[in-house]
């Protein structure tokens, strides 16, 4: 059925055939047979990774199977299993999933292609470190896949964008926990350089560690922010609950202009005010700690009809510098731009288009409208670029072409796999399409 | 294909010499438009304004040369175009315009008709030959150039006025037709621009260059408004004017 699908910030819609195919033989003659497929699967990307303009769509919602979880916590699941139903079905038995983005409603499939992060990627990396294996139906064939077999396919399907094939599962290596609780300490910053220079210091204390930094701010105030840190309750809670499904929701498309630049300051003014000084040992359940995004259905709405860009960009430790000059950029810019996500990251894995590199992350959410905003954020990836950095794909929707293939210089081993595994490129995405990947 | 702020990779103009869509397809290249593909009448002023580009740094330039008294070649221009892109195209401008001499033409029959084809009927051939192109694409923009003078016709223009009066309406329409394809149908209605066409001509309240209104167009690009003003204030003074009493419009116009 011909279908309008857009990313979670509702910018540049594209009609395609959208099937939901139930067996690996109707993914095998799609794959085979249509101009142009991409799969897609709870559609959290942000931009258009998951949209292939008038071609065909291969929804991931059929293959939902969870196998029992071992002892050891190693469980395969279906590609179109959300991290929301791991967590339901493994934490009354003491499991949690190794890495969680700001939302449980991604597939694994989803994870697997954008090779999501977590508040944890510090310590533990990203999901691809813990994917011990994979079946995937490529334009060629069906592989199974691990960093020890097919090991190039394994690594150029993770953070692939869903370039390399259609995943039906992946077997991933879950982890124990005793308690449905977080410990959680929260420490205030004035600016960036107090933040930056606590998470420097601080961070490996942790498992989970995120920052919250104001770039709307100006002066001496600049990048002010609340670091959150946490960890696991070690001791045991009686009843291990699931995260709360959202109790609101956003039931339509707000009007244009009520995410602006004075409604946006007034937020982040509240927040960083709300925040405590300095608190230690403050218990939150899962829910709340991980998935601040899930507490509000449909909240993308909010930002109106014209949508919002998210734009994350990572720079090597070196490059900290960049990080304050973004801010400061944003700051004068005087573009809104929410409270943004500061993360550091650990050391990155083989995958040729994974995301993270070790260093810095910064996370932005930025209204479609001001018409000063395309301009900004191309400086902003000029900035990036210089520093060895790159930009988020599975958030990106916009990004120059030119740009890319410096900021991702493994991108001839993705191609040199992708011309066996799909040699007629089959597999496409308008992302693809937009940043000169795959045409 | 075209990014989250509407800016486009691939472009085609029909009518590609005109300066409102000259001025365009500068602020376009200078984003992120590559492939710019240029229609019109005058094979000499085509290049000339293909070699912009390519110097501003498109890096696929074409052009096609077509004559809008005929809409019979309306369908093979369309083709041409889309060949010449190699690959889908995400916007295509609608910029064919013809002002003529309206004291002379409107005692002329074939000169009133040759006003209206140009203005009219030509681009309503050209608009039934893309939207198949562009529904298989299933991803694109039309902007198509009507004027404010189609809102509210004068005496001194009415011939280009009704014309373009047809090609707007008739797009509103078709907005609504491509609704859910994937396909936007965009109107840019600007006001009195100093341009070739109006060269010579007294200039209206609020005149504005090319430069501005190719600027007022990248913004109303990205917010995706299926009505254009440039200047923006255009909206509310036409909005006011086309319910003026006809005596006191008369006049307002015989003063000028």
């Amino acid at each position: 059925m011909r279908e309008s699908l857009w990313g979670w910030g509702r910018t540049s819609p594209s009609v395609a055939d959208v099937v939901t195919p139930d067996s690996e033989t109707t993914v095998l003659d799609a794959l085979q047979s249509a101009v142009t497929v991409v799969p897609r699967g709870l559609g959290r990307s942000y931009g258009d990774a998951a949209q292939v303009a008038g071609g065909l769509v291969l929804r991931n919602d059929a293959f939902r199977d969870i196998s029992p979880i071992g002892d050891d916590g190693v469980v395969t699941v279906g590609a179109g299993v959300s991290i929301d139903d791991i967590i339901r079905r493994g934490l009354p038995d003491g499991w949690f999933v190794p890495v969680t983005p700001g939302t449980r409603q991604v597939t694994v499939g989803g994870a697997i292609a954008a090779d999501v992060h977590g508040k944890n990627h510090h310590v533990d990396g990203s999901f691809a470190s813990h994917v011990r294996s994979l079946r995937l139906l490529t334009p060629t064939g069906p592989l199974h896949c691990s960093p020890h077999e097919n090991e190039d396919v394994f690594w150029a399907t993770m953070g692939g964008m869903g370039l390399t094939g259609f995943v039906v599962n992946a077997t991933i290596q879950l982890i124990p926990v005793v308690s449905d609780r977080v410990i959680v300490d929260t420490v205030r910053h004035a600016n960036i350089d107090d933040v930056m220079a606590d998470m420097l210091a601080n961070d490996h204390r942790y498992r989970y560690s995120v920052s919250w930094v104001d770039c709307m701010s100006k002066g001496r105030s600049m990048g002010r922010g609340i670091i959150t840190r946490g960890d696991h309750d070690p001791s045991p809670s009686p009843e291990k609950t699931p995260p709360r499904r959202a109790r609101l929701s956003v039931p339509f498309s707000a009007p244009n202009g009520i995410l602006n630049s004075l409604s946006i300051r007034a937020f982040n003014e509240g927040w960083f005010r709300k925040a405590p000084r300095h608190r230690i040992g403050e218990y939150q359940t899962l829910g709340t700690f991980f998935h601040p995004l899930d507490g509000v259905q449909d909240w993308n709405r909010l930002y109106g009809s014209r949508g919002f860009v998210q734009y994350q960009f990572a720079v090597p430790d070196a490059a900290g510098d960049t990080v304050r000059a973004a801010i400061e950029l944003l700051s004068s810019s005087g573009v809104p731009s929410f409270l943004a996500v500061l993360k550091r990251f650990g050391d990155g894995n083989p995958g040729s288009l994974s995301f993270p590199i070790p260093g810095w992350t910064l996370a932005l959410d930025l209204p479609v409208g001001p018409s000063a905003l395309p301009g900004v954020l191309d400086q902003l990836d000029q900035l990036v670029a210089a520093a060895g950095g790159r930009i988020y794909l599975a958030k990106d929707s916009r990004l120059d072409p030119d740009l890319f293939r410096e900021m991702y210089p493994r991108v001839d081993d993705f191609l040199a796999v992708k011309r066996r595994v799909d040699p007629h490129n089959v597999m496409v995405s308008d992302l693809s399409r937009r940043i000169g990947l795959i045409n | 294909m075209e990014n989250a702020f509407g800016q486009p990779q691939s472009v085609v103009v029909l009518g590609g010499t005109s300066d409102i869509a000259d001025a365009l397809v500068g602020e376009l290249v200078a984003a992120r438009a590559r492939t710019v593909i240029l229609a019109g009448r005058n094979p000499e002023t085509l290049a000339a304004a293909a070699e912009r580009a390519a110097t501003a740094g498109a890096t696929t330039t074409a052009t096609v040369v077509f004559d809008a008294a005929d809409p019979s070649n309306a369908e093979a221009t369309v083709r041409a175009c889309f060949d010449a892109a190699q690959t889908p195209v995400d916007l295509v401008v609608v910029a064919v315009g013809y002002l003529g001499d309206q004291l002379a033409d409107e005692v002329d029959p074939l000169a009133a008709a040759h006003v209206a084809t140009v203005n009219y009927t030509w681009p309503v051939a050209a608009l039934a030959a893309l939207t198949p192109r562009m529904l298989q694409q299933g991803t694109g923009r039309i902007l198509v150039i009507t004027s404010v003078a189609g809102i509210r016709v004068r005496r001194g223009s009415y011939l280009y006025g009704s014309a373009k009066a047809g090609l707007d309406r008739h797009c509103e329409g078709m907005a609504d037709a491509l609704l859910g394809t994937g396909v936007t149908v965009q109107i840019l209605r600007p006001g009195f621009v100093h341009t070739k066409m109006t060269e010579g001509m007294k200039a209206a309240p609020f005149a504005v260059d090319a430069q501005r209104v190719a600027r007022d167009t990248v913004a109303g690009l990205a917010s995706s408004s299926r009505v254009i003003y440039s200047p923006s204030i255009m909206k509310w003074l036409f909005g006011l004017l086309r319910h003026l009493p006809a005596g006191l419009w008369r006049a307002l116009n015989e003063s000028r």
